[in-house]
């Protein structure tokens, strides 16, 4: 399956260990939000709009209230200004920001905008209660279409904005006009970036409650970020952030649909502290297909100017960019952190970006695995197979004589960003190797020479991406009012045992493992006797979380500098003990010894004890022995890499197959390479998924139709092939472990390898593009258009 | 979601299974395992206020040797359909749907006789039965009656079997001597068939002899294509002349649009899958 070595001796760092955190988490017999039982607990239930747009001209909730165990129903009425969720990140100075409300007043938005709430002693009584719950609306038009709503006297999602323009970013790098008047041959293609929903395998839930006799609320949730949140909620709420504790307990996945802040957990809280007792709320499947951020929503017409010899000249980046109803937490922003990387691993002399947010009646978008990258990436990968097919040239030959060449990093690409290490070359020679690239191509042309029904395509996808987000100076100039910096506070307890606090957030990812597989090498204590403290503000008060597969490529940085800070008081306290000088002392696997003296020697765990006692520390030393670390990263980090993809397409009945699947990633230094091998293959089938099966499709009334997964398709791995992956190692020079991020490079990565695929396939028929998701109708579709001389 | 609340009686016998029913009066409904009936609660599209648990009655839990036909119980699982050694040696047609049915938990719980009962148009075994004439005995308050598959197949999610009634056992005619397959066509492994032909043939010396095709979701109810057997009878058994005959297997049909394939689009697969099928059932 895999050619990568697993080593399970030696140095901690680059050992594939098993992940000390899975039987807890595969066997469920953990500490999930929904399996938090609290004595007199209070349960939520949310009555969604069942239009995509209305007035709400009347809410009856006497019935709901007659009925035995409902204890409460609240309406806008009771809330009038309390909000739901919010944005941080207005991106243009004169973006129109959108009020979310917590319970919509006298008007939804979107089809599952909340309109009352009731709550209950029991979960199935709530459930009753909403069905007794009769609400008078006044239909008004849906906004379904981008295009139809910024169109002049287009019906609006927020009237008093007088349009459904959310904001216009531009960024011109270069003189776009300019190359283009030099340009052979100017590509054009519009690509739909279709909306996705994240579907984690465990919905949201959320539980809130007044701690005894004190101020304190504490509030479990299923999210990704429970540091940002609690500051959220205080903001939202006017609950003072200090008698706020929020805790991530263990969650199940997340892919930037947990870094929200929710209209529930705004409510559970509210209402704890209203009722004085706990209020939990656990989202439902089909609540989650409408009231939990979608993802992607982009129309993409994009232009790409090469000379007839094969040089990218330059590229033209319009977008269209759902926001869906209301701004949530990045809304606007998500399509812009794809924004740098449109250039791709490619050279060339001009890059003009735009990108328009529309509002529509629709579930808001936000960010979702990759968010923003992987619509650049699919656009960049698409455009220049388009190109190579244009010119006539083989698409791996066109590539490799625009991209950069590893003599040439640290290399400033011409959004302005500073790639510092890579090697494309040599990831797309593993690929090839491994993938059978030549042998491909052969039975290729057979297929087409014999007019097999089944014909073979190839996709590639050569990628990179900037993730490990971010120097926070960056983020303030992108307008974004957070940092991007990360803590650890490693702490060695009297018993010599370790506490690793960390302000990432796992939730899936494998943290446990890992950030101790880190502090072993660097403070030589075992694995098994580090403990990693995360997701808590109670107990691990700073941080910025986990998403942008950021907590390895910053957090990291934080675990090794305590890591060594921890080290260096230790190094003092043990010089002391073994009356030598600091200097003298040497530390190797948790032994502190005296230079040419190796019988003078003790161990940290010791040292620790000492530090504890205080007995005999030198003079003028505090007690305790512990190292703490705040890191705001230099820089991104560019994780790429090679992936090739063989596509079978059936011309008969237009069904896709995916054959073979080379990944070739280059992530830098690998902490785990089984963790690695994990974020890969997630990764991949999500972005696989994407362009083959998902996509979240709406009526002209703004109905979702894709509600259930009946509608909505995601794969099993029945529906996978065994992924052959492999990396190469070019470690980050910014980042001190060397590493990169792992998290998102599969999903980025394989969206256009798919479609690239299919595409190769059919180009023999006139094929050029093909919807996503490539479904059967899709993929025949295109072939009848394609024969009956029209596009697509 | 959350189902509003019921009542839940386990029946042993079809008898009681029966008395409960008209106990409940029109309110009652029969579970069997409940793949396709607890989606339908919990998405609170019906709220039964009795639901009547067949899965355990003895008698349909069975599969029996009739001489020319199978007696397949309506509570035996699709699993145990696929790997019966009655129903692989007589009528292999059937177990080789049941393993395209869903996945391997749903195949453990539903059952034969709830699928056929479900009569959803996308569902694979009611085309089975369809393409069989098959037979199904059915128990109700005034004793048990035989539907002949004509006629138990009504509407979308709608059969012969009335609200105080259950379906005991399905009759199959044993197949030697054809050939037979079905052919499904859907997107991910689990997922419910978008077409699916089911096709069964006897071949004499070179020539389609008698020729079966029944379509799903073509309509509101498994449909026999007609034009297509009566193409194929008496021709011969090459791929030229099933490809041909395979083109009129959408006429008559009346398929829906949904997320998954519009109604042209089905009837272009109607073709292609019908020709596949037929293929494979001649051996060819
Ligand atoms: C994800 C998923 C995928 C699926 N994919 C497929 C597929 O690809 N192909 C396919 O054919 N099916 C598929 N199914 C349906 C599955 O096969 C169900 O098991 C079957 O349709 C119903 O059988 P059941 O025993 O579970 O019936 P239940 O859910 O218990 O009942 C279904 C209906 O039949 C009635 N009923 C059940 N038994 C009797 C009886 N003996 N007498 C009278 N009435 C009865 C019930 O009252 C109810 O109305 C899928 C289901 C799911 C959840």
């Amino acid at each position: 399956m895999t050619e990568t070595v697993m080593r399970t001796d030696g140095a901690a760092i680059g050992r594939a260990d098993r992940r000390k955190e899975d039987a807890r988490l595969l066997t469920g017999r953990t500490n999930w939000t929904d399996n938090i039982q609290l004595p007199g607990t209070l349960h939520m239930a949310t009555l969604r709009s069942s239009m995509a747009h209305a007035k709400i001209l009347r809410i009856d909730t006497s019935a709901a209230l007659a009925l035995e165990g409902v204890l409460h129903v609240y309406t806008g009425r009771d809330f009038p200004e309390l909000a739901g969720s919010t944005c941080v990140w207005p991106v243009t100075d004169d973006i129109r920001m959108s009020h979310y409300p917590a319970i919509c007043t006298d008007e939804v938005k979107y089809a599952g905008d909340v309109v009352a709430v009731v709550i209950a002693n029991d979960r199935s009584v709530a459930a009753d209660a909403l069905d007794l719950i009769d609400v008078d609306y006044e239909h008004l038009p849906a906004v379904v279409d981008m295009e139809e709503a910024l169109k002049p006297g287009a019906p609006l999602v927020h009237a008093d904005m007088g349009t459904n323009e959310c904001y216009v970013a531009r960024m011109p790098c270069g003189d776009y006009e300019a190359v283009k008047a030099r340009a052979d041959v100017v590509v054009k293609r519009r690509f739909i970036n279709q909306r996705l929903i994240p579907n984690p395998m465990e919905p949201r839930s959320v539980v809130a409650a007044p701690m005894g006799m004190s101020d304190e609320i504490t509030l479990w949730s299923a999210t990704q970020i429970p540091h940002v949140l609690r500051v959220l909620l205080a903001l939202l709420t006017g609950i003072p952030e200090n008698n706020i504790r929020v805790v991530a307990p263990d969650v199940g996945g997340g892919f930037g649909a947990k870094l929200q802040i929710y209209r529930e957990e705004v409510l559970a809280l509210v209402l704890a502290k209203r009722l004085g007792k706990p209020v939990k709320w656990t989202e439902t499947r089909s609540e989650h297909m409408v009231a939990t951020h979608h993802g992607r929503d982009q129309i993409q017409d994009i232009e790409l100017a090469v000379t007839k010899d094969g040089t990218i000249l330059g590229m033209k980046v319009d977008l269209l960019a759902d926001m869906g109803a209301y701004l949530q937490i990045i809304t606007p922003g998500t399509p812009l952190l794809g924004m740098f990387m449109y250039s791709g691993i490619y050279k060339m002399e001009a890059l003009d970006f735009t990108c328009t947010g529309v509002y529509t009646t629709k579930t808001p978008t936000d960010a979702y695995r990759g968010a923003g990258r992987p619509e650049a990436t699919y656009a960049i990968e698409r455009i220049v197979d388009e190109a190579a097919a244009e010119l006539g040239m083989e698409p791996m030959e066109f590539r490799r004589k625009n991209w950069i060449t590893h003599e040439e990093f640290p290399y400033t690409q011409i959004a302005g960003l500073t790639y510092d290490t890579g090697n494309y070359e040599a990831a797309t020679a593993r690929a090839i190797e491994l993938f059978g690239y030549d042998e491909l191509r052969a039975e290729q042309k057979a297929r087409r020479e014999s007019g097999d029904p089944v014909q073979l395509g190839i996709g590639i996808s050569t990628f990179t991406e900037m993730c490990g987000l971010a120097p926070s100076r960056t983020l303030g100039a992108l307008k974004y009012v957070a940092g991007g910096w990360e803590h650890c506070t490693i702490r060695a307890l009297p018993t010599g045992k370790i506490e690793l606090v960390t302000g990432t957030s796992p939730h899936g990812q494998g943290h446990e493992t890992a950030w101790s597989q880190i502090a072993s090498d660097i403070i030589g204590v075992p694995v098994e006797d580090i403990e990693v403290v995360h997701g808590d503000t109670g107990r691990a008060p700073y941080g910025m979380d986990t998403y942008g597969s950021r907590s390895l490529a910053v957090g990291g940085q934080a675990i090794k500098l305590a890591g060594e800070r921890l080290v260096e008081k230790a190094r003092l306290i043990a010089a002391h003990q073994l009356e030598a000088n600091p200097d003298d002392i040497e530390f190797t696997a948790g032994t502190y010894s005296v230079k040419g003296d190796p019988e003078k020697s003790t161990t940290i765990q010791a040292v620790a004890f000492e530090a504890f006692t205080a007995h005999n520390l030198p003079d003028g030393m505090e007690p305790t022995l512990s190292g703490e670390s705040t890191v705001d990263p230099l820089d991104f980090s560019y994780p790429h890499g090679t992936h090739l993809a063989a596509m079978e397409v059936d011309t008969e009945t237009g069904k896709v197959t995916l054959r073979k699947y080379v990944a070739v990633d280059d992530c830098g230094v690998q902490i785990n390479p089984m963790i690695v091998e994990g974020q890969v293959h997630g990764g991949l089938a999500q972005g696989i998924a994407q362009a083959m099966y998902e996509g979240a499709l709406y009526d002209n009334d703004g109905n979702l139709l894709t509600g259930s997964m009946g509608d909505y398709l995601l794969p099993s791995a029945a529906d996978l092939p065994s992924f052959v992956t492999d990396r190469t190692v070019t470690p980050s020079t910014t980042h001190p472990l060397g590493t990169k991020g792992i998290g998102e490079a599969g999903a980025i990565a394989s969206t256009p390898a798919i479609i690239n695929g299919v595409v190769d396939a059919l180009r023999p028929l006139g094929v050029t593009d093909v919807f996503m998701p490539a479904s059967p109708q899709n993929v025949w579709r295109a072939i009848q258009n394609a024969q009956a001389g029209g596009a697509r | 979601m959350i189902p509003s609340s019921f009542d839940y009686v386990k029946a042993s016998t079809v008898d009681e299974a029966v008395a409960a029913l008209t106990a409940a009066g029109e309110d009652a409904k029969v579970l069997g395992g409940g793949q396709s009936l607890l989606p339908v609660l919990r998405l609170r599209l019906n709220s039964p206020s009795v639901l009547v648990d067949v899965s355990e009655v003895d008698e349909m839990r069975q599969v029996t040797d009739e001489g020319s036909a199978l007696l397949v119980g309506a509570a035996v699982t699709t699993y145990e359909v696929m790997h019966h050694d009655l129903v692989t040696a007589h009528v292999p047609l059937l177990a080789q749907t049941a393993a395209l049915v869903a996945d391997p938990a749903i195949r453990h719980r539903g059952t034969f006789g709830g699928s056929c009962t479900h009569a959803d148009p996308s569902g694979d075994m009611p085309t089975v039965a369809r393409v069989l004439d098959a037979e199904f005995v059915v128990a109700g308050p005034g004793g048990r009656r035989t539907v002949p598959a004509a006629d138990f197949f009504v509407d979308f999610f709608t059969t012969a079997v009335g609200p105080d009634e259950v379906l005991v056992a399905v009759r199959l005619p044993k197949m030697g001597g054809w050939g037979s397959h079905y052919e499904k066509f859907h997107r991910t492994a689990q997922a419910w068939a978008i077409v699916g032909v089911a096709a069964a043939v006897r071949v004499e010396g070179g020539t389609i002899a008698e020729a079966r095709v029944a379509l799903t979701n073509m309509g509101a109810t498994p449909i026999r294509a007609a034009s297509v057997e009566a193409a194929l009878t008496g021709g011969p058994a090459t791929a030229e002349a099933i490809a041909a005959a395979a083109e009129s297997a959408a006429d008559g049909t009346s398929p829906t649009s949904d997320t998954h394939a519009d109604a042209e689009f089905r009837r272009h697969l109607a073709r292609v899958l019908t020709k596949r099928a037929v293929t494979k059932a001649a051996g060819l």
